[in-house]
């Protein structure tokens, strides 16, 4: 039996705070960095002209892949952080007891905070049915959870700004409000699966006490297999993006892609299903197209098709409701996520 | 005997829960029996709101997370 097996211990919590402060300082330091290190490697090291299709893509792509990746790493682990400071259980007895209006504001938010993955949908939706909280309440978080995805809020707040960033958090959490309080008044329990409603509502895992060196621990590691998953998407995306960047002619895609085009959002929505979870390579690529005149209601129509109208949780869910209530999900989550790319199209 | 149980269908995390508690098992040299549940009905069961879960001797003892190696040993220990 190895050592580390032998001994649960944790290391003390003051090493672990040094430790943190060096990473911040190397954080910091590397991400101020970035931008004349790619500078000097694309115009002086490889001699490419400032200015020329090739050394802009190229300037492009070094200095983004770090600096996201940089983001992710730091952004990913804060977000993290936050979330060792709930669970499902948590989030369910909190929501226990609420009705409709307020109940799906605050599922709503939770799914924003609550650690989720798509793979327990099924466990999820029927203990929070079975302890009473109501099919639209449960509905915002199932649609919240999702749809404002960590990745997608680094990143895009990595290429284009917090203030993108909140407009996409904020139109999420209206998509899942919104969504979840219709699907509720229209009282479609009838469409529930019959044996979720026999099943004998349970306590849960009594809450575990963390301490802070825990929860560093635990945020590391929902670093290393987040940025582990996503990293060659986002490598793979910028290098698309650098080219379009640095190839393709100022607002060639207005007319495609711009807010003329009606139809762009619908179409936008549909491209985003089979994309599932692929927001690390997608958001670069849409960075570029809307630099050459794609709107940005398009862009975030087609960023929340992406992450939250996935094939597969609809397959898993798929397990608990009947068809006719699939269909409804999908179909109310769809619409308002097309309004929202409308209304930003039409506002902005 | 002991009797473990891994709640979970086909997510990631459930997998690594396998692998790792078979490891543990095989490093403590304890004789246990390691099923993999992955009926939902199955899994309802218990008290469980996210996948992956181990139950042991079935107590649930852990959801929704992939705990450490050192903490399962703790628990097939306790």
């Amino acid at each position: 039996m190895d050592q580390s097996l032998a001994q649960p211990s944790h290391k003390p919590q003051w090493q672990m705070g040094a430790l943190l402060v060096v990473i911040t300082a190397a954080w910091l330091a590397a991400y101020n960095l970035i931008q004349p290190l790619a500078d000097w490697i694309s115009y002086s090291a490889l001699n490419l002209a400032r200015g020329s299709h090739l050394g802009d893509a190229i300037a492009f792509f070094l200095y983004d892949v770090p600096k996201i990746l940089l983001l992710l790493s730091g952004m990913i682990f804060l977000i993290s952080i936050l979330r060792t400071f709930f669970s499902p259980e948590r989030t369910r007895a909190l929501l226990g007891g609420k009705r409709q209006g307020i109940g799906n504001v605050l599922a709503s938010l939770l799914g924003i905070v609550t650690p989720f993955c798509s793979c327990s949908a099924v466990p999820l939706f029927i203990g929070f049915v079975e302890s009473g909280i109501p099919l639209g309440v449960t509905f915002s978080f199932l649609i919240a959870a999702p749809t404002i995805n960590e990745v997608a809020i680094v990143m895009l707040f990595g290429l284009f700004g917090w203030k993108v960033a909140g407009l996409y958090i904020v139109s999420g959490l209206i998509i899942a409000i919104i969504a979840g309080m219709v699907i509720g008044r229209l009282n479609l329990e009838r469409f529930v699966e019959d044996f979720v409603w026999k099943m004998q509502a349970s306590g849960g895992v009594e809450g575990e006490k963390l301490a802070w060196s825990d929860r560093i621990q635990r945020a590391w590691e929902s670093v290393k297999e987040i940025v582990g998953k996503v990293w060659l998407y986002v490598v793979v995306g910028i290098a698309v993006g650098a080219g379009i960047h640095g190839f393709v002619p100022e607002s060639a895609l207005a007319g495609i892609m711009g807010k003329q085009a009606w139809w762009s959002v619908p179409a936008a929505v549909l491209l985003g299903v089979p994309l599932y979870s692929n927001a690390a390579g997608v958001i670069p690529i849409v960075s570029a197209l809307m630099e050459k005149g794609a709107s940005l209601g398009t862009v975030l129509a087609f960023m929340m098709s992406v992450v939250g109208l996935s094939l597969p949780e609809t397959i898993i869910l798929r397990r608990v409701l009947k068809p006719q209530l699939i269909a409804v999900f999908v179909g109310t989550v769809a619409l308002a996520i097309i309004i929202t790319g409308y209304m930003f199209n039409f506002v902005l | 005997m002991v009797n473990i149980k891994v709640l979970g269908s086909g997510c990631a995390n459930c997998k690594r829960l396998e692998a790792a508690t078979r490891k543990v098992v095989e490093s403590l040299g304890i004789a246990a029996e390691i099923e993999k549940v992955t009926d939902y009905a199955e899994i309802m069961k218990y008290p469980i709101l996210a996948t992956p879960g181990l139950v042991i001797n079935g107590k649930l003892v852990s959801a929704g997370r992939l705990p450490s190696e050192a903490q399962i040993a703790q628990w097939l220990q306790g």
